[in-house]
């Protein structure tokens, strides 16, 4: 059987692995999603930040024979710190501005943040293996599932189905998003809004490092892994909603099955087919497809 | 004898009385080395293209021979733009008179170009455009080290005559990638295979998992990398996670360093067929270089790339000796005229249409258990004589060759 | 000056709009920078100086956009790079001479912004970004997949060809003048839209715009022109460079040129007169004599970034021009 010349089989295997690299751009449109949403701050930082999750990981194997389990939990605490410094030094004095300033001082951390990586290592790209639990595969006929992608998208759903969960339904999330709609008054009541939005930053930072850990077997561990990954990303927060959680997980996955079909039919555009689709839902839905207006 | 005889000869006569000098230009001869030296290629040619061209210098014996050489880098970040900007500046303001290395086609084909405009001399090694010794030849520009037709013929007919007869093209989506496919379709059809499918991939990607499923599903034998750099690294490491060498296939590298094969590990990588110009465990002499230059490149061996420079540098010199002069087009014909011999590459001859001749290798990469440390990476699968590595002067469309 | 019997709500009074005369110390400014361009080819390396004047050229159509009407577009290498090619086509493929050459791929950029333009005009903020963005990286996969761009190899050995049939711009100082040339023409250009009735309704817009519409203006209408000789500016700084480098690439039309476009205006000061001219001298200068220092160089340029946002937002022209309480 076969669909457009392509063997319905063939087509399950793209399918699934739309899902793998769905699951990477939507935990990081996730964390990109919580940093705007909370904090209206556009952190063009974040493929960076994914890159320094990678290579924490990468220093913890090689300096202290830490695996990829404790990785798991030191990369995003790490990076989360940076990202929490990052907040209190700098992204702090901003939030009176206009936020393309955001976006131009966190574009400028990208910039250093790589290229002094890339200064040290070069841009060859440093081997990262899976863990041995998670080695090998599954072979379901149509394809040979490697064990560990079916892994990253597990983890990646409970990941975002949690976040999703917490900054909607518990008393948390109730305080972070009204602190968004009106830090003054919520601040009144008590609560220490400043904190919470730098935790906020910090946790999405954490995330994105949390990505990179999960990309470190599958892609190379190189300084310029997040650089032409953070506008892709850029695209499906937009194309979900800036500021919507939901918008994002669903744009992230779906939109890695689009590009996964883009590979089998038309594969030299399966760079851009993401652009295509975020300037078609700008047109039409200038909020994104599940966005509230700003 | 009539006057204009009279005249002639007392001309002659001055002439011949002139000093015989050195007309160096500035007395001084300016090796530009152009790479590089921190992106995708920095592994492949970068710095350690610097180190080969210094001991060129030292084994020529400048020095002693009272030739004052002087060598200037640059970074060219693979960019057309950047490369030929510097390439301008060095020509007109610095005095620069060759230029040398300059891997990715692209900025090769244009200071190619520009070297050619202002008589001086190019001598590429990094680069792999045929097109160097085919349309875009020029009587300022010799190709050293390999091009597209050399890996295609080298790996594509040694690979068929092998066995591997049905092919998958992987192909980077750019004017290199789709030269490397035709290059080696054209040699695989030639001896008798087949290619069965073929897909472009945007250059770069970091995910190969769909295009790796398309060829698993296409059943070839060999799967055709055609790219290099990090793109071939992520499809052959995240072959090995799709079981494409336990499925049965092989990937045949069409643009593999021994720099690749260093960052792949040889877990991932055992198998990889691969054609390369020069590998530093090839004889005595070889492997003798090879240790002085990785002592000053922190240890790693050198690729074909940088022995080439080291090649090309050290003949350039002894031109510029033979000749007198550091004038980019005479010193070119002059390479042409001399026959070649380094400790690399051994005896060779460089063609009329600008390209270097000498044997080339296909490798295969051992399995890790055959090798007996770093960098023992390759065995020797086959030695392809000059007369055949080479894309032949008749086949050529360089307008420099009479035909 | 007429007052049309109309109310103001259903025609804009135009008319009674005053566009102050030249300021004095921008005049001033004006002739420094002309005695210095001039004269600069006989101590600096020309070339340098050519990149870097299209690249001011680059910057002042930008910032039209930025520093006068307040929108922030992370796209505009699709005019500069896509202006590139056709001039670069025109010149080597059909023969064009470099004047009417360059005049195609002015054009050309011209009419890409307006498409771009009309799609995206009412998009504001990031979302404008974004989507300037969006379009840009299309522009960059036509220009990567399209025969006629070469793709990585981009339009090689464009000929510099002789302009008006009698100067022979081979000679590296005849290119320079006529380059200069441009640069001026086009600085002039951007000057009479920012100090010209459509200049302050532009500025009108920008601090009030319900304030702007309840006079009567389309800020739609206006936006968009700004947005067009923007991007045919750029075009025109793309279309030039391509024949003074003989090379028309895919750098100019991926989407770091055009963070690199604001960051020179930033360093020189958004919404400036001269800003974004001395922005693309320090920012090309740097990349000079960075340029050999391997990722140095963007390491720099992103402490610029940080600082410029942090501590130096008004740029250098912006904090010379607080200095001497005049702006430039």
């Amino acid at each position: 059987m076969t669909v457009f010349g392509i063997p319905a089989q063939a087509l399950f295997g793209q399918l699934l692995i739309g899902l793998i690299n769905g699951a990477f751009y939507a935990m990081l449109s996730l964390g990109l999603s919580v940093i705007f949403g909370l904090l209206n701050i556009i952190n063009f930082a974040h493929g960076a930040q994914y890159m320094m999750g990678a290579f924490v990981a990468y220093f913890a194997l090689q300096w202290a024979g830490l695996g990829y389990w404790p990785s798991l939990l030191i990369a995003p605490v790490v990076v989360g710190l940076f990202g929490v410094l990052l907040e209190r030094t700098m992204l702090k004095r901003l939030y009176h501005l206009d936020h393309l300033y955001g976006l131009l001082l966190t574009f400028g951390v990208a910039l250093v943040v790589q290229g002094l990586f890339r200064n040290e290592f070069g841009s060859s790209g440093l081997p990262y293996a899976a863990p041995p639990q998670l080695t090998g595969g599954y072979n379901l006929g149509f394809m040979f599932l490697p064990t560990y992608r079916a892994w990253v998208v597990v983890f990646s759903l409970v990941v975002c189905l949690g976040t999703w969960y917490v900054i909607e339904r518990t008393k948390l999330g109730a305080y972070l998003r009204a602190a968004t709609e009106n830090p003054t008054l919520v601040q009144a009541f008590g609560i220490d809004v400043p904190r919470m939005i730098t935790l906020t930053y910090g946790f999405g930072v954490a995330l994105a490092a949390l990505a990179g850990v999960l990309a470190a077997p599958i892609y190379q561990v190189n300084p310029l892994m997040g650089a032409d990954l953070i506008i892709v990303v850029f695209a499906v927060v937009v194309i979900g909603g800036l500021g919507s959680i939901m918008g994002s997980i669903v744009t992230g996955f779906g939109l890695g099955v689009v590009e996964g079909f883009t590979k089998v039919f038309y594969p030299e555009a399966s760079n851009t087919v993401i652009f295509v689709i975020m300037a078609l839902v700008l047109l039409v839905r200038p909020s994104g497809l599940f966005g509230r207006t700003a | 004898m009539t006057v204009t005889r009279v005249l002639v000869l007392a001309v002659a006569l001055l002439a011949a009385a002139a000093p015989v000098h050195a007309q160096i230009s500035d007395g001084v001869i300016k090796l530009g080395i152009m790479n590089d030296q921190s992106g995708t290629y920095a592994d492949i040619s970068g710095p350690g293209s610097t180190v080969a061209a210094r001991l060129a210098v030292e084994d020529f014996g400048a020095a002693k021979k009272g030739m004052k050489v002087e060598i200037v880098v640059a970074d060219h970040q693979n960019k057309p733009d950047i490369g030929s900007s510097i390439a301008r500046q060095w020509f007109d303001a610095e005095k620069v008179d060759a230029i040398v290395d300059v891997p990715t086609s692209s900025v090769a084909l244009a200071i190619n170009q520009i070297t050619r405009d202002k008589g001086k001399a190019f001598l590429v090694s990094g680069a792999a455009a045929s097109d160097l010794t085919g349309k875009a030849c020029s009587p300022n520009t010799i190709h050293w080290t390999y091009d597209t037709w050399a890996l295609a013929n080298g790996t594509g007919s040694a690979v068929v005559k092998t066995g591997g007869d049905t092919w998958f093209f992987l192909t980077a989506d750019y004017a290199f990638g789709h030269a490397l496919e035709r290059d080696t379709e054209a040699v695989v059809v030639k001896s008798g295979g087949k290619v069965v499918g073929k897909v472009r991939h945007p250059f770069p990607t970091a995910d190969f998992s769909s295009f790796l499923l398309q060829a698993q599903a296409s059943k070839a034998k060999i799967i055709g990398l055609a790219n290099a750099g990090a793109d071939t690294i992520n499809a052959i490491k995240q072959g090995a996670d799709f079981g494409i060498v336990r499925g049965g296939q092989q990937f045949a590298g069409l643009l593999v360093f021994i720099s690749d094969v260093h960052a792949l590990s040889l877990e991932r990588a055992q198998g990889l067929v691969l054609t390369e110009a020069f590998y530093w465990d090839l004889n005595e002499r070889t492997r003798a270089w090879s240790k002085r230059f990785a002592a000053q490149h922190h240890g790693a061996m050198p690729t074909m790339v940088q022995a080439g420079v080291y090649s090309a540098v050290l003949h350039y010199l002894k031109a510029v000796e033979a000749l007198k002069s550091d004038d980019g087009t005479k010193v070119i014909a002059k390479m042409k005229d001399m026959p070649t011999d380094d400790p690399l590459f051994g005896k060779g001859t460089v063609r009329a249409d600008g390209r270097k001749l000498h044997p080339m290798y296909l490798f295969e990469v051992k399995k890790p258990a055959e090798s007996k440390g770093a960098w023992d990476y390759y065995t020797v699968r086959a030695t392809i004589p000059v007369e055949q590595a080479f894309r032949p002067l008749d086949q050529s469309d360089c307008p420099l060759v009479k035909k | 000056m007429s007052v049309t019997a109309k109310p103001a709500i259903a025609a804009p009074a135009r008319d009674a709009i005053e566009t102050p005369a030249v300021p004095s110390h921008q005049l001033a400014a004006f002739t420094v920078m002309l005695v210095v361009l001039v004269a600069a080819p006989f101590f600096v390396y020309p070339v340098f100086l050519m990149k870097a004047l299209c690249f001011a050229l680059f910057a002042c159509a930008f910032n039209l956009l930025i520093g006068y009407v307040g929108l922030l577009s992370f796209g505009h290498a699709a005019f500069l790079g896509s202006a590139g090619y056709a001039s670069a086509h025109a010149a080597k493929v059909w023969g064009f001479p470099p004047e009417l050459a360059i005049l195609f791929g002015t054009l050309a950029a011209g009419a890409l912004g307006a498409i771009i333009g009309a799609l995206t005009i009412r998009s504001r903020g990031i979302y404008f970004a974004n989507i300037t963005l969006a379009f840009a990286q299309m522009i960059f996969f036509f220009s990567l997949q399209a025969k006629f761009t070469g793709g990585e190899d981009g339009i090689q050995a464009v000929p510099r060809g002789m302009l008006l049939g009698v100067l022979d711009l081979r000679q590296t100082y005849t290119m320079y003048f006529v380059v200069l040339a441009v640069f001026i023409i086009g600085f002039l250009v951007v000057y009479r839209s920012i100090h010209s009735p459509f200049g302050q309704v532009l500025k009108a817009i920008r601090e009030n715009e319900p304030r702007a519409t309840s006079l009567g203006y389309q800020p739609e209408h206006y936006k968009l022109i700004a947005f067009v000789i923007s991007a045919t500016l750029s075009g025109t700084a793309g279309a030039t460079k391509a024949i003074v480098f003989q090379l028309a690439s895919l750098t100019d039309v991926h989407w770091t040129m055009s963070g690199e476009v604001v960051l020179m205006t930033l360093l020189g000061g958004m919404g400036t007169v001269f800003g974004p001219v001395v922005g693309a001298f320090l920012v090309i200068s740097l990349e000079h004599y960075l340029a050999q220092l391997g990722s140095w160089l963007t390491i720099v340029q992103g402490l610029i970034f940080v600082v410029c946002v942090l501590t130096f937002r008004r740029g250098v022209i912006g904090e010379l021009g607080r200095l001497l309480k005049k702006p430039l």
